[in-house]
């Protein structure tokens, strides 16, 4: 396990954050201070920063590749990938040329994940049928998988444009490829269709205990083998706050996390989230809401039982003050991630 | 009736975690979706081991429980005499993203369930495993040894509650009774009760405040009644 290569990202949906006095920013201030955190998160040496795409209230980034282009302005190492695209509602052609002219930007910085997307507003804000949610994806996605090709496209498709020897442009330099890997749930299929195409994937480990999701990694790596695609790894993304005092993690993830959870859960049909359920996410489930060295401990173990290559912290969720923002950005780059890496090393395979 | 043999149909989210739970519990557990045995099977076999992958068709003569867990939509293109005689568990829900913008399948007035009914209508249906997600039907039976979570059921078939009982405990369960079939609109997308993974004296307590809520006063608006 020593020789294997990890990825420690940061994600962030683009909670709408607050200041320190506790007045919320506005989602231009939101936008201005996430790109500062990309750029503290590449002084600090974390390998990633991945932005979702959301079109409500709660949240400023509806349009990540801006976002991530600013970021290639001031920063140097670090990727720049979306978590996810929702690639259903759009259209795989300009998505290309989006994510192409990202390419040419950061010199070859960008990642884009790809997913069904657990949020339906996209739809009809661009004029798709909601009932087509999965017909969309799985024809955009095999759209995508060909514009990756970079040769002039052939295409017919029911829901999508038809192509006759068609370029997309800017095309991308010769040998190069846009970094593409797949955002799922717990759908196995969505698993099953992302190793088809030989993207790697991202799982969302959002609430229970992580071991849970053990059928699914096996199906993963089953479904490499039956497709005959090399090994891909495997990447989990999962919430958290990290701060020096657990006592004001918890009280932050209260907070903040719960809060996002219930409004979520208000347009879904859900019940409010209970302390119970709150204390046992953070215990034993699927929040990272801690010390730097408790939120280590938890992220090497489920790595390890998972044999996870990739873990992506979500910061920021339910906006949370500045301060709290930065410290879990700096905790994660100074303290988690070499930790981890020395967690995963030592001990390997047990 | 003699031990049950579990059929799920669907191989999607739910129905890969329902195989689980039934293998767990020890039922001989069968399983398909549309496609050929072959290229389900490697995915049955590693994502619920134990569970035995076979033909639509086949799971359904040879199942004696049969859990619908395909999209409702999908339900009136069953074939329903195969359906004579068998206990079906129905999990499907209204589902936007799957099963259209507008609802032309159910209503306040005729319920998903009663549409299944009324479909496999020489079948013995209940209404199962509707009102918890999937994730949370492992999350939550993890989370509470001692204290197990209702699951609610809903048919008009009297003599086939104790079979649902005890497939229901067998899964890890406490299950919670609410009579006719009609009343499962109560667990429908919506419903205060949807979504719930708690205790029975909690979920009582949920119906219980149930015609306080916008929810309830519409069923009573459509039925004239107050379920349960
Ligand atoms: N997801 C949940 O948390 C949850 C909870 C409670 C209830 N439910 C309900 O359970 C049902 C399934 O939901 P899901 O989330 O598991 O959906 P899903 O992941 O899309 O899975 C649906 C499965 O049904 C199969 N299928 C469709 N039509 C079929 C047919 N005629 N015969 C056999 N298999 C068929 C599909 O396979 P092919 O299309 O490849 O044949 C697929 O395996 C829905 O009605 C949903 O509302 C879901």
């Amino acid at each position: 396990m020593t020789d294997k290569q990890y990825t420690f990202g940061l994600d962030t949906f683009g909670d709408v954050a607050f200041h320190d006095d506790g007045t919320q920013m506005t989602a231009a201030e939101s936008l201005r201070q996430v790109v500062a955190e990309a750029k503290l998160a590449d002084d600090l040496g974390i390998d990633l920063i991945a932005l979702g795409e959301h079109h409500r209230s709660e949240f400023a980034i509806s349009s990540p590749e801006i976002v991530l282009g600013a970021m290639a302005a001031v920063t140097k190492r670090i990727k720049l990938g979306t978590a996810v695209t929702v690639l259903s509602s759009d259209d795989p052609v300009r998505v290309f040329e989006r994510f192409s002219t990202l390419h040419a930007l950061s010199n070859g910085r960008e990642q884009i994940m790809l997913g069904r997307g657990s949020f339906t507003e996209s739809f009809p804000l661009y004029g798709f049928d909601l009932e087509n949610y999965d017909g969309l994806f799985e024809e955009k996605i095999a759209m995508w998988a060909d514009l990756l090709k970079g040769k002039p496209m052939n295409w017919e498709g029911k829901f999508t444009q038809k192509l006759t020897d068609t370029t997309v442009y800017p095309q991308l330099p010769a040998g190069e490829t846009i970094d593409t890997t797949v955002g799922v749930g717990g759908s196995p299929e969505s698993i099953i269709r992302a190793v088809y195409y030989g993207f790697p994937v991202v799982i969302a480990i959002i609430g229970g205990e992580p071991v849970r999701f053990k059928p699914y990694v096996d199906l993963y790596h089953k479904a490499t083998q039956q497709f005959n695609k090399p090994d891909l790894p495997l990447g989990m993304h999962a919430h958290g706050i990290i701060l020096d005092d657990a006592a004001e993690a918890t009280a932050v993830g209260w907070e903040y996390i719960k809060a996002e959870m219930d409004r979520i859960g208000i347009d879904r049909g859900w019940a409010p989230m209970s302390r119970d359920r709150f204390e046992f996410e953070i215990d034993k489930g699927s929040y990272y809401v801690g010390t730097p060295e408790q939120v280590a401990q938890k992220i090497a173990k489920n790595m390890k039982t998972l044999d996870m290559s990739r873990f992506d912290l979500v910061y920021g969720t339910g906006g949370q003050l500045e301060h709290q923002r930065l410290a879990t950005i700096r905790n994660y780059g100074e303290r988690v991630i070499p930790r981890v890496k020395e967690l995963l090393g030592g001990g390997a395979n047990d | 009736m003699t031990e049950p043999i579990i059929g799920i149909l669907g191989a999607g989210k739910l129905g890969t975690t329902l195989a689980r739970l039934s293998v767990q519990a020890g039922y001989r557990t069968l399983i398909a979706n549309r496609h050929a045995v072959t290229e389900l099977k490697w995915v049955i076999d590693t994502m619920a081991p134990g569970a035995v992958t076979v033909s639509a068709a086949d799971l359904v003569a040879q199942a004696n429980v049969i859990i619908l867990a395909i999209p409702l939509s999908h339900v009136a293109a069953l074939d329903a005499k195969t359906f004579a005689g068998k206990i079906v568990l129905d999990a499907t829900n209204y589902w936007k993203e799957v099963d259209g913008t507008v609802n032309t399948i159910s209503s306040f007035t005729q319920s998903s369930s009663e549409v299944v009914a009324a479909h496999l209508s020489q079948a013995r249906v209940a209404k199962a495993f509707n009102h918890m997600g999937y994730h949370d039907l492992e999350i939550e039976v993890d989370r509470h040894p001692e204290a197990r979570r209702a699951m609610a059921f809903a048919t008009d078939d009297d003599t086939i509650r104790p079979t649902v009982r005890t497939v229901l405990t067998g899964f890890g369960f406490d299950p919670f009774d609410l009579g006719p079939l009609r009343f499962g609109l109560m667990l429908e997308p919506g419903s205060p009760l949807f979504g719930e993974a708690i205790t029975t004296p909690e979920f009582q307590a949920k119906i219980d405040t149930l015609y306080d809520t916008p929810f309830g006063r519409k069923i009573v608006a459509a039925r004239g009644e107050r379920i349960r």
